[in-house]
C-alpha cells in the first residue's frame, strides 16, 4: 500500500467514463518513508521473534468482494465476470447481448482493458451506461477497482451489471469481484484445448459459452471435444453454443440471462 | 525437435513482467498482511515469511519468489526470506467417495477412474507466520 496516497500502488489504473476528459496522470511521488532505514540484513532468518498470521493472502481482495456482493445484493444487482483470451467475441457477444435486453431490464457494463477506451465506447453507443477500467500493466481487475468504477457508474436496482475482465484466462481466475458467477467465454478460432491448457478458470467458472460458431464449417476446432475437456475440468459447467454475428443459439444464453432476473 | 522454455526463462527480465502476473499482486498482499501483523506486534523489522500455496492455486512458486523480493523492497520487509510451503491437492471423489491425492485438474480418481473430484486440499493461499526483529 502506499502510504502517502493511500492509492494502493495502482497509479496507473484509470476508472473512466467513455467522453470524460484525460485525468491529469497521477504522477509518481517519491515515497519518503519516516522510517527511512537503511537495512541491509543478509542475516539468517533463523533469530528474531516469531509470530504467527495465519491470513489468507487473498484476505483483502476477498474481503472487498464480500462487500461488492452486499451491495448489489441490497440493490438486486446481479453481476456476471466474464473471463477469456483476448479476441474471444466478449464485446460483441455483450453487444447483441444489450440490444435484446435493453428493452427489459436494466443494465450496465463494467469494460477492463489495459489501454483504451474502445469498448466502453462500443458499449455506450448501444444505449447501455458503461466505464472502462484500464489497468495499465496490470492482468487482471480486482474487488476494489470494482467497487471504484460501481461508484462512478450509475448502476439502477434490478440492473444485471457485466464485468468484462482483461483478456486473460489466467490471473482473472483467482480474483473474485463479487459477482454472482464467472463466464468463461471460448471462440472456435482458438484451440479447442482451451480448457485443459488454462484449466483453472474453467475450475472456477460456472457457464461456458463458445462463440463464433458460425465460422465452424472454416475452421478445425472440434466442438465435443472441447466441451468433454470442459466437463472434464468441470463436471458442473453449464455450456452455451452461440454465433452473436448471426443470432445462432443466442436464444438459449438470453433465456438464462433473463430467468437470473426472473 | 522438442524445445522446452525452462521455467525460470524469463524472470531476470524484470521490467517487462513484474506486475504483468497475478503473482505479483499476491506478493503485494503478503508483504501488507506480514507488515500489518509485525507493526501490531511490535516488530520493527521483518527477518523471513512463511507462506503455505497449494499445488492448485494456480501460483507460480519461482514467480512468487521474485515478486515478493519487488514487491517488499521500501517496506519492513526489504530483504526477508520467503519460504513457500507447498501444500499436495487432495480430492473426494462423487463416485466412490475415496480421498485421494491429486496432481491437476484432470485427474480421475486413482481408485474407480470416476472424474466427478471435489478439491478437498490444495487451493490453500496463506501467510503463516513471520519472524521479527523488535
Amino acid at each position: 500500500m502506499c502510504e502517502s496516497c493511500g492509492c494502493n500502488h495502482k497509479h496507473d489504473t484509470l476508472i473512466r467514463r467513455p467522453d470524460t476528459v484525460d485525468p491529469a496522470p497521477h504522477t509518481a511521488h517519491n515515497h519518503v518513508h519516516g522510517d527511512g532505514h537503511g537495512h541491509d540484513h543478509e542475516h539468517e532468518h533463523g533469530h528474531g521473534r516469531k509470530i504467527l498470521v495465519e491470513q489468507a493472502i487473498l484476505s483483502k481482495n476477498d474481503q472487498l468482494a464480500g462487500q461488492n456482493r452486499r451491495q448489489f445484493q441490497a440493490r438486486g444487482v446481479i453481476a456476471l465476470n466474464l473471463v477469456s483470451s483476448p479476441g474471444s467475441g466478449k464485446t460483441t457477444l455483450l453487444e447483441q447481448t444489450l440490444k435484446i435486453l435493453k428493452t427489459e431490464m436494466p443494465l450496465a457494463v463494467i469494460e477492463g482493458d489495459q489501454q483504451t477506451m474502445h469498448d466502453a465506447e462500443r458499449i455506450e453507443a448501444v444505449g447501455v451506461p458503461a466505464i472502462q477500467i484500464n489497468t495499465g500493466s496490470g492482468c487482471h481487475l480486482d474487488a476494489d477497482m470494482i467497487s471504484r468504477a460501481v461508484q462512478q457508474l450509475p448502476v439502477a436496482e434490478r440492473s444485471l451489471l457485466f464485468i468484462e475482465n482483461v483478456g486473460n484466462l489466467v490471473c482473472p481466475a483467482l480474483f473474485d469481484l463479487g459477482e454472482e458467477c464467472k463466464v468463461v467465454i471460448l471462440s472456435v478460432t482458438e484451440g479447442e484445448d482451451k480448457p485443459q491448457k488454462y484449466p483453472y478458470m474453467f475450475q472456477a467458472a460456472q457457464i461456458a459459452v463458445i462463440t463464433k460458431t458460425d465460422l465452424l464449417p472454416y475452421v478445425d476446432f472440434d466442438i465435443s471435444r472441447a466441451k468433454s475437456l470442459a466437463l472434464h475440468v468441470n463436471p458442473d459447467l453449464r455450456i452455451f453454443e452461440l454465433s452473436a454475428k448471426t443470432g445462432l443459439g443466442m436464444a438459449a444464453w438470453l433465456d438464462w440471462l433473463r430467468s437470473l432476473r426472473a | 525437435m522438442l524445445y522446452r522454455l525452462r521455467k525460470d526463462f524469463l524472470l531476470p527480465n524484470k521490467s517487462a513482467i513484474v506486475k504483468s502476473m497475478h503473482e505479483m499482486s499476491l506478493a503485494m498482499s503478503i508483504v501488507e498482511i506480514a507488515s500489518n501483523a509485525a507493526r501490531s506486534q511490535g516488530g520493527k523489522i521483518i527477518n523471513h515469511v512463511e507462506v503455505e500455496v497449494g499445488s492448485l492455486a494456480g501460483v507460480m512458486e519461482e514467480a512468487l519468489s521474485f515478486c515478493f523480493a519487488a514487491a517488499a523492497q521500501d517496506s519492513i520487509a526489504a530483504g526477508a526470506t520467503l519460504k513457500i510451503i507447498p501444500v499436495a491437492a487432495k480430492a473426494r471423489c462423487a463416485d466412490c467417495g475415496e480421498i485421494q491425492p491429486i496432481d491437476s485438474f484432470f485427474d480421475n480418481c486413482p481408485r474407480c477412474q470416476g472424474h466427478q473430484l471435489e478439491i478437498i486440499q490444495g487451493r490453500e493461499l496463506h501467510v503463516l507466520s513471520i519472524i521479527v526483529d523488535e
